[in-house]
């Protein structure tokens, strides 16, 4: 319960700071902060909780933009049914890799290359078949108005990405609190040990992928309804693979503020490099992977862990 | 018969671990399992618990075929292992371990969570209940393997060498645990190599050599039988020790 008040606090506090931020920058980096937070929120349900890396969660990412971009374009369905659809969709999709995979206890790095294999796959296929607008990309035509779930100000976008994160967290605290969430983390812990105990490893790994899917699949609703294009590289691209585990990883896994502290700090990192070496393409990319480096060889527990640590030695070092 | 298993085999490779096994338990006792150390005993567990399918023969719990089942499905119907080598979920609290096997019937949270409770109670953890699992003693985890297990409500509950690596003190003080399990009801298989244990709570034994059962009975009068005491000592020694000292 007392993490449900922090989550309540922290999502208030983000919730009424547009009331002051009346700058579009600031809104942005807003934006950008609780977009890269769903998403790595939506990775960590599996891979924090689960312990099943994915290399490949724009399969769901670009499953949920391309089903509300195509419904709308070729369809012309409208987006709030298409968020429902993309999520779905990207549900479906997360089903099916995890019943190749668990079905087969297929773990660590197998796991991880079926999931790159796959977002690989359909990015070939979004590539090639006509619906999705191939290789020139799909293109959503501008009508701002909130039935369309299309904004003419910064701050409907804002409320947008704020509610789908804070289900997504909602989601990850639960996991927390709940028979589902224990089995899970009991999975990651220890598979044989929580079999023994009557835990159905494939039918509640399934639940964590579904789940995970899901959120990213939202996340990928958002994409395309905020920049109302898509090509195939964007949707299912690898670098929103590595956007979704690099956030949690540097956050905290399998820890519930994680996802937002990683996406906060990565954030700040970015416009940081971004100032310093201006838009020198690849520059990111590398410092991304300087830092997992950094962090996987000296922060384990991502910044989450750093809070837990400083705060033991502050209690530590309390006189008796 | 609670659990009858009959004839069943496992072999890995070319190495047969277990050949031609049976036991039948009933309703309510404790009994256990004994052999020298590579005889099969834990492979025989797994087999009776679903993890590895036997080669031949049947396992049947409760008057339901459970041959090679899926471990989930037969614990849910109440046959659950500890294992030798302890399986605890790392980096979580004792609280939370003992809770996921509280979970099995209990859907919600607060019930499981008080059951965990209820079983670190029993068997001796209570005052550990927030402590991470992997800082456990020896002794602490072996209790935990047991508290997880006990928390699903079990039938039966196999045992797998929950005293070895203990003080004798410390045997002493787990072996009311155990009768208490089965005085709730519970049915015990142990495998155990603390014949002080063995002797003390288990009212039958089968003897495993080689992954056969050579013999089984009363452990007392397993531990006087020649076919036993070979299989432990080796080749002749049952008559030698018949000549040196000949058993009351
Ligand atoms: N998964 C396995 N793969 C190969 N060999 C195994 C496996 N499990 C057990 N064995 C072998 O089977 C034999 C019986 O082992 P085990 O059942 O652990 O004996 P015990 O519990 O009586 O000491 C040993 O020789 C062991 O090496
Ligand atoms: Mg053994």
């Amino acid at each position: 319960m007392k993490t449900l008040a922090i989550l309540a606090v922290v999502f208030a506090a983000l919730g009424v700071l547009p009331l002051f931020v009346v700058s579009d920058v600031w809104l942005n980096s807003l934006i950008a902060v609780l977009y890269a937070a769903l998403l790595g929120q939506a990775w960590n349900i599996l891979g924090g909780y689960g312990g099943q890396f994915s290399f490949g969660h724009a399969a769901f990412f670009g499953t949920g933009a391309y089903t509300v971009a195509v419904l709308q374009v070729q369809y012309g369905i409208n987006p709030w049914i298409g968020l429902v659809a993309g999520a779905a969709a990207a549900g479906l999709v997360a089903a099916f890799v995890g019943a190749l995979s668990f079905r087969y206890g297929l773990r660590g790095s197998y796991f991880a290359l079926v999931t790159l294999a796959f977002a690989e796959v359909l990015r070939i296929l979004s590539n090639s078949v006509p619906f999705t607008g191939a290789g020139v990309g799909i293109l959503i035509p501008l009508d701002p108005g909130a039935e369309n779930l299309q904004f003419a100000h910064k701050s409907g976008y804002f409320w947008m990405i704020w509610a789908m994160a804070l289900a997504a967290f909602l989601a990850a605290w639960w996991l927390g609190h709940s028979r589902f969430g224990a089995r899970l983390m009991a999975l990651r812990d220890n598979e044989d040990a929580a079999r023994a105990l009557g835990v159905s490893a494939l039918r509640i790994k399934l639940g964590g992928i579904v789940m995970s899917g899901v959120f990213s699949g939202l996340a990928g609703v958002f994409y395309a309804q905020h920049y109302l294009y898509l090509d195939p590289g964007l949707a299912y691209g690898p670098a929103i693979s590595v956007e979704s585990l690099l956030v949690p990883i540097v956050g905290g896994m399998g820890t519930l503020f994680g996802p937002l502290l990683g996406a906060a700090a990565l954030h700040v990192l970015s416009e940081v490099t971004r100032d310093i070496f201006g838009d020198a393409p690849g520059i990111s990319l590398a410092i991304y992977g300087a830092l997992l480096i950094f962090i996987v060889m000296f922060l384990p527990h991502g910044l989450a862990g750093l809070g837990r640590i400083s705060a033991r030695r502050l209690i530590r070092a309390r006189p008796a | 018969m609670i659990l009858s298993v009959s004839g069943v085999s496992k072999s890995f490779g070319g190495l047969q671990a277990v050949r031609d096994a049976s036991l039948d338990v009933e309703q309510g006792r404790i009994v256990s399992l004994i052999g020298p150390n590579g005889a099969g005993k834990t492979t025989l567990f797994a087999l009776i618990t679903g993890f590895h399918k036997p080669d031949a023969g049947r396992v049947v719990f409760n008057g339901e075929d459970v041959t090679g089942q899926a471990p989930e499905r037969i614990a849910r119907l109440g046959m659950v292992r500890t294992f030798q080598i302890v399986q605890p979920f790392a980096g979580q609290t004792v609280r939370d371990n003992i809770a996921v096997g509280a979970h099995l019937h209990r859907p919600a949270r607060r019930d499981a969570l008080r059951k965990a409770e209820e079983v670190a109670r029993q068997v001796g953890l209570a005052d550990r209940l927030d402590q991470d699992a992997a800082s456990l003693t020896v002794a602490g985890r072996k209790r935990l393997e047991v508290a997880k297990a006990l928390a699903t409500d079990p039938k039966l509950i196999l045992l797998d060498e929950v005293m070895a690596g203990l003080n004798p003190s410390e045997v002493r003080d787990v072996i009311p645990i155990i009768q208490a399990i089965r005085e709730n009801g519970v049915t015990i298989v142990l495998i155990e190599h603390v014949m002080q244990a063995v002797m003390s709570l288990s009212e039958h034994t089968w003897v495993l050599n080689q992954g056969e059962t050579i013999a089984d009975g009363p452990p007392a009068e397993l531990a006087r039988d020649p076919v036993v005491i070979e299989a432990y000592l080796g080749h002749g020694m049952a008559t030698r020790l018949a000549e040196e000292a000949p058993v009351a």
